[in-house]
């Protein structure tokens, strides 16, 4: 079934606005962070409203419901990714946490100096640094899997990887550059084969595609509520129980613990051991909002919309001279459309565009190796959503074309 | 806002006047902006009266940090080094001729910190030189 994009498009009150008098939003930069529908406004609003208390012990009125709404908001995620259970849920404050989580936490109990970790060319910073942190501390080695001049990562090559035993192949589900959709399952089965575990970042996967967790037999997948729809500040990291329950915990604090003495602790079970400190409550709940809207609208329609956005974006984005794209064909990607415009650097593409009240993102994407790969060092993005529109892309063409006749 | 882009900034972008490397030269100093990959890199002859005689940059970047670094280049030829360092924020975008947001006057302000750093004789250029 395919998405009524005027009607989704007036659940986002931003999408109503000017930009500046007489020049409408045309939000092309979704894959930076998605806009948000009323539906998820208002949940937290109503939240903040109505059931305001702080979660877990408290035995009053409020807060024994703020508790009921944030567990909630757990299990409507774990169904969204098809998690067997809630408790594999960890809330944490976004990707980027997420992966950290893993890297302290697991990582640090469990790899010694000169263990492998396997990450590709293609990684968010996100999925670079707390690598490059560890190895650092510990001696721990990081090896990367090429992206082929295609924009795709080549499997091959991973193989040969595969073949030093690694402990950890850590990769990008979709990249945030090239809109590559990794083939997750196979890699997620070639590493278990060689003993290694798999994390996922998942940040533009989750949003975009379907993404079922127990088909995909992944140990740990990683990803940000404010890319789907939901707030900022509230993330998700889901693991294989077995882990998790395995792992110390990774920060200190209230809610955490089982008991506390003076000199020790008891951690608490799973999730709450990974959940120092009292949580983003209505982000929370928030996020269970933009779950139950991308539910609604079928994360295979999504996708759908999605395909044919890029696949009508990079048509017309081809036939653009001296626009070059960078990544694969439309049916390897999802909708992103990074791209360089010859003798014009993409700042200024970006500002320009944004006088037709086009918003678009210039730079290296927090991917600066892999520009440096493709030997740019920075390039213009356009990323589409459940509310964009093929008109929006005629608009982006025209922004471009504006662009060219200005630096002449 | 089409004022960003006016006539003579594009102009300069693309056939800029002092653009090249001095060799020899008396100071040199160049560095990044992060953000953007944004590179300048300035080079200056001075003669005994402590004038700058000639001036040239290169680099790779935005329009606005390129023209700026041009424009900059034309106006600093004949200043004293002391009056270099009186330069400010305020000079610079006067010599552009257009008003700018927080982002893009990091552009803009490159090449004046790294011309700045290069006359004060630093080993780094702070965001404070150009304040």
């Amino acid at each position: 079934m395919s998405l009524d994009i005027a009607h989704i498009r007036r659940d986002f009150p931003v999408l109503q606005r000017e930009v500046r008098p007489g020049v409408p939003l045309v939000y092309l930069d979704s894959t930076a962070t998605s806009q948000k529908p009323l539906a998820v406004i208002q949940a937290m609003d109503n939240f903040y409203r109505l059931s305001n208390a702080n979660i877990h012990r408290g035995v009053h009125a409020l807060a024994e419901e703020a508790t009921a709404l944030y567990e909630e908001a757990r299990q409507k995620v774990a169904r969204f990714i098809n998690a067997p259970m809630s408790r594999q849920i960890i809330f944490t404050r976004n990707t980027t946490e997420s992966i950290n989580l893993v890297a302290y936490s697991w990582a640090r109990a469990n790899l010694q100096s000169g263990d492998l970790v396997i990450l590709t060319e293609m990684e968010h910073h996100s999925n670079l640094v707390p690598w490059h942190v560890l190895a650092a501390e510990r001696g721990v080695r990081l090896e990367f899997v090429p992206v082929t001049e295609a924009g795709l990562l080549d499997l091959e090559a991973c193989k040969t990887l595969l073949s030093q035993s690694p402990k950890l192949v850590s990769f990008t589900h979709m990249s945030n550059v090239l809109g590559t959709i990794t083939p997750a399952e196979e890699i997620i089965r070639l590493a278990h084969q060689a003993g290694a575990l798999t994390l996922v970042d998942g940040a533009q996967s989750v949003p975009h595609l379907p993404v079922d967790v127990q088909a995909l037999d992944v140990d740990f997948l990683a990803f940000s509520a404010h890319k789907m729809l939901g707030p900022t500040g509230i993330g998700v990291l889901y693991g294989k129980e077995k882990l998790l329950e395995s792992m110390p915990p990774f920060l200190g604090g209230g809610d955490m613990i089982k008991e506390v003495k003076l000199r020790y602790f008891r951690p608490n079970d799973l999730p709450h051991k990974f959940e120092a400190g009292t949580p983003a409550i209505a982000e929370a709940v928030g996020l269970g909002a933009a779950v139950d809207y991308l539910t609604e609208a079928g994360m295979s329609a999504v996708r759908a919309h999605e395909q044919e956005i890029i696949a009508y974006a990079l048509e017309r984005l081809e036939e653009i001279p001296g626009l070059h794209l960078l990544g694969p064909s439309a049916d390897k990607k999802g909708g992103v459309a990074a791209f360089t415009l010859d003798g014009v650097h993409p700042h200024d593409v970006a500002q320009i565009l944004d006088m037709s009240g086009i918003a678009v993102r210039a730079g290296h994407h927090c991917a600066q190796p892999l520009h440096e790969k493709f030997g740019i060092p920075a390039s213009t993005r356009a990323s589409f959503y459940i509310y964009n529109t093929l008109q929006e892309v005629d608009k982006l063409v025209e922004g471009i074309y504006k662009v060219k006749k200005i630096f002449g | 806002m089409d004022d960003l882009y006016r006539e003579i900034i594009i102009e300069r972008y693309k056939s800029p006047q002092f653009r090249g490397r001095l060799d020899p030269h008396d100071i040199q100093f160049e560095d990044d902006n992060p953000l953007c990959g944004d590179h300048i890199e300035v080079t200056l002859r001075v003669g005994e009266d402590k004038r700058v005689t000639e001036a040239a940059f290169t680099g790779k970047g935005c329009a606005i940090s390129q023209a700026s670094a041009d424009l900059l280049m034309e106006a600093v030829i004949g200043k004293t080094l002391d009056e270099i360092k009186q330069l400010n924020k305020d000079f610079l975008l006067d010599l552009l001729g257009i008003e700018l947001g927080p982002v893009r006057l990091k552009c803009a302000l490159l090449s004046l910190k790294v011309l700045k750093a290069g006359v004060y004789g630093l080993g780094e250029a702070s965001d404070d030189l150009v304040e």
